[in-house]
C-alpha cells in the first residue's frame, strides 16, 4: 500500500516535470519558429539593392529599388525618440531614487509609469494625431519622434529605476556623509554607477521604438524619399513591411519578408549588443 | 538655518577664487534646489500624460457618446458610418475573443515554464532562458504579424480547421464557417506567443518571493517536489499569478499590428473561433486618419480608443497594485 502510493507520487512528479520541460521547449521553440520562418522567407529576397536603394518608380508593382528610405527613417525616428525620451527619463529616474525613494509618492509615480507602459501604442498614435491637428503640424519626422518618445519613456525610466534600486545604499550614504548635495550624489555617483544599466535601458527603448508601427502610422506618414528635415514625412520599416505585404504582387510581398528580416536583424543586434555591453561595463561598477 | 556658516564659507571661496574654482556651498545648495524643482516637474509628466490622454479622448468622443444611448452604441451590432449607425458590439466581441483565445493558449505553458525555471531548472537552463525571453519580447509586433501570415494562417487553414470540422463541428464555438485561415484562432496563437515572455517573467519573479525555507520544510517532510509546488508554493502566489495574467491580457487587448494582419477584419459578431473578427485596435488603425467627410466618424473611432483605454487602465492598475504588494521591494 505504502509502496504503491510512493510510486504514484513519483509518477505524478515525473509527469509534471516532463510537462514543464516540454512547456519550456515549446516557448523556446516559438522563438526558433519565428526566427526560422522570417529567415527562410526573407533571405531569398534580401538583395544588396534592398538595403542601399530607395524605391524606384513602380517599386510597389515589382520594379527595382529597395527600402533604404524605411531603414534610415526608422533609425531617425527611433534615434530621435530615444534621445528625447532620455532627456526626460534621466531626471525622472534620478528624482525617483534620490528624492522619492520608497515613499508613497514614489509608488504613485512608478504605478503611473507602469500604466503608461501598458497603454497601447495605437492610442499614443491617435493622441499624437489629435495634438498634431490642434497645432497644425502635418505628419512628419518630428511628430513621429515626439510620439515615439512618449512610447519609450516609461520603458526607459523603469529600466533605469530597476538598476538604480539595485545599487548599494552605502555608496550614496558615503557621498552624502562627505557633504555632497543630493544633486551631486545623483549626477556624480548614481549616474556613473548606473551607466551600464542606462545603456541597457536606452537600447531596450530604442528596440521597442524601432519596431513599433501603430504609433507612427498616423504621425510620421510614409514617403519614398529619405527625409532631410524634421518637418518632412518619413517612412519606417514596420510600415514598409505592412504596406508591402498588403500589395497583391508576390514579388513585392517577398520584399516585405526581406524588410521584416532586416527589422528582425536590427532588433536582434540591439538586444544581443545590449547584453554584451552591459556585461562588459558591469565590471566597473561597485557591487 | 546655518546662515552664518554658509556666509563664512562664501567669504573663503571669494578669497581663493582663481585658484580653486569650486562653487560655494550657497551656489551648490541653490543648484540642488533648482534641480529638485525641475526634476519634480518632469516627474509629474507621466501622470499628466495619462490624464491628458484620457481627458482628450473623452472630450473628443463626447459628440458620439451624447448622440447615442450607451445601449445602441456598445450593444448595437450594425456598423455603417455612412448611414450614421455606430454599433461597437462586433468590435468589442472581436477584441474579447481574440484576447481570450490568446490568453487561454498562453497561460498553461507559461505557468509551467515559469514553475520549471523557478523550481526545477539548473542555473544553466535559467541562463539561457533569460536571453530567449528577452529576444521574444524584443521582436517587433509587425514581425509577429509576418510570422502569423506565413506560418499560422496556413496552419489554421490546412490543419486546425479541417481537424475541427471533422471532430468538433457540432460545438458552435469550434464550428468552421469560412474557408480561410484568417481567424480568431490565428490571432490568438500569435498573441499567445507575444505575451508569453511577459507572463513567464512576472510569474517567475513572484515565485522567487516564496521563501526557500518553506520549500525545504515541505521537502523534509517527505513531499515530492510537485507536491511542494502544488501545496506550498502555488497557494502563496495565486494572487500574483492572476495579476500577471490580467496584465498580459491588457497587453493583448491593445495589440494592433500583429493581430490586424492575421485576424481577417470582418465586422461581424463572431460565432466561432474559426470566424474572422475585427478587434478595436484594428478598427482604429485601418480607418483613423482618412474619415474626415463622414460626420461623427472621427468621434466614433476616438470612442473606440476610449473603450480600449478605459479597459486597459482598469486591468493595468488592478494588476499592478497586486504585483506591487506581492513583490514588495523587489517590485521595480
Amino acid at each position: 500500500m505504502m509502496r504503491k502510493r510512493w510510486r504514484r507520487r513519483h509518477m505524478i512528479e515525473a509527469f509534471f516535470k516532463g510537462l514543464m520541460a516540454v512547456s519550456f521547449l515549446v516557448v523556446a521553440g516559438g522563438l526558433g519558429a519565428i526566427l526560422w520562418t522570417i529567415l527562410v522567407k526573407g533571405l531569398p529576397a534580401l538583395t544588396w539593392d534592398m538595403i542601399t536603394q530607395v524605391p524606384q518608380g513602380g517599386f510597389y508593382l515589382g520594379k527595382g529599388g529597395g527600402v533604404l528610405n524605411a531603414i534610415l527613417g526608422s533609425l531617425y525616428l527611433a534615434g530621435g525618440g530615444t534621445l528625447l525620451a532620455l532627456i526626460f527619463s534621466l531626471p525622472i529616474a534620478l528624482y525617483l531614487e534620490t528624492y522619492l525613494g520608497d515613499s508613497d509618492w514614489g509608488r504613485y509615480v512608478r504605478l503611473s509609469l507602469d500604466v503608461l507602459w501598458g497603454i497601447p501604442t495605437i492610442v499614443y498614435g491617435v493622441f499624437g494625431f489629435i495634438i498634431m491637428l490642434a497645432i497644425g503640424l502635418r505628419a512628419s519626422l518630428l511628430a513621429g519622434i515626439v510620439v515615439l518618445s512618449l512610447v519609450e519613456l516609461p520603458i526607459m525610466v523603469r529600466a533605469m529605476d530597476e538598476v538604480i534600486r539595485r545599487m548599494p545604499v552605502d555608496l550614496e550614504q558615503a557621498a552624502l556623509a562627505l557633504g555632497s548635495t543630493k544633486l551631486e550624489v545623483a549626477m556624480r555617483v548614481v549616474t556613473r554607477q548606473m551607466l551600464p544599466g542606462m545603456i541597457t535601458a536606452i537600447l531596450l527603448a530604442f528596440g521597442r521604438g524601432i519596431g513599433d508601427a501603430a504609433s507612427v502610422l498616423f504621425t510620421a506618414g510614409y514617403t519614398d524619399r529619405i527625409p532631410t528635415s524634421l518637418l518632412q514625412p518619413t517612412a519606417s520599416l514596420p510600415l514598409a513591411v505592412f504596406f508591402q505585404l498588403g500589395t497583391p504582387y508576390p514579388v513585392v510581398q517577398q520584399r516585405g519578408y526581406a524588410s521584416a528580416l532586416i527589422l528582425t536583424i536590427i532588433v536582434l543586434i540591439i538586444s544581443i549588443g545590449s547584453r554584451l555591453i552591459s556585461a562588459r561595463l558591469n565590471k566597473y561598477t561597485v557591487k | 538655518m546655518n546662515r552664518q556658516i554658509q556666509f563664512d564659507v562664501n567669504q573663503v571661496n571669494i578669497k581663493t577664487e582663481g585658484r580653486l574654482s569650486r562653487p560655494s556651498v550657497v551656489a551648490r545648495n541653490r543648484q540642488n534646489r533648482l534641480a529638485r524643482r525641475t526634476f519634480f516637474v518632469v516627474t509629474l509628466l507621466p501622470m499628466i500624460l495619462i490624464a491628458a490622454i484620457t481627458l482628450m479622448l473623452i472630450v473628443r468622443s463626447w459628440p458620439i457618446l451624447s448622440a447615442f444611448s450607451p445601449r445602441d452604441l456598445f450593444l448595437g451590432s450594425t456598423w455603417r458610418p455612412d448611414r450614421g449607425l455606430f454599433g461597437f458590439w462586433p468590435y468589442i466581441t472581436g477584441t474579447f475573443w481574440v484576447t481570450a483565445v490568446g490568453v487561454l493558449l498562453a497561460v498553461p505553458p507559461c505557468l509551467l515554464t515559469a514553475l520549471y525555471l523557478s523550481e526545477y531548472s539548473q542555473s544553466f537552463t535559467r541562463s539561457i532562458a533569460k536571453p530567449i525571453l528577452d529576444l521574444l519580447a524584443a521582436i517587433p509586433p509587425v514581425v509577429y504579424g509576418v510570422w502569423g501570415l506565413i506560418a499560422i494562417v496556413p496552419f489554421v487553414e490546412d490543419v486546425l480547421a479541417p481537424l475541427s470540422r471533422r471532430w468538433l463541428n457540432f460545438i458552435p464555438i469550434f464550428a468552421v464557417n469560412q474557408p480561410t485561415g484568417f481567424s480568431i484562432v490565428a490571432g490568438g496563437i500569435v498573441l499567445a506567443v507575444m505575451i508569453a515572455p511577459l507572463i513567464i517573467s512576472v510569474v517567475y519573479e513572484i515565485l522567487r518571493t516564496v521563501p526557500n525555507d518553506l520549500r525545504h520544510a515541505s521537502l523534509a517532510l517527505g513531499a515530492t517536489q510537485w507536491q511542494t509546488i502544488r501545496q506550498v508554493v502555488i497557494p502563496r502566489v495565486i494572487p500574483g499569478m492572476v495579476a500577471a495574467i490580467v496584465l498580459a491580457a491588457s497587453r493583448a487587448l491593445g495589440e494592433t499590428m500583429a493581430v490586424l494582419m492575421v485576424v481577417g477584419n470582418v465586422a461581424r459578431v463572431p460565432q466561432s473561433i474559426f470566424d474572422a473578427a475585427y478587434p478595436l485596435p484594428a478598427l482604429i488603425a485601418n480607418n483613423y486618419g482618412d474619415m474626415m467627410s463622414i460626420p461623427l466618424y472621427d468621434a466614433a473611432l476616438l470612442c473606440a480608443a476610449l473603450i480600449l483605454l478605459v479597459v486597459i487602465l482598469v486591468f493595468n492598475i488592478l494588476s499592478t497594485l497586486v504585483l506591487q504588494r506581492m513583490l514588495g521591494k523587489n517590485w521595480t
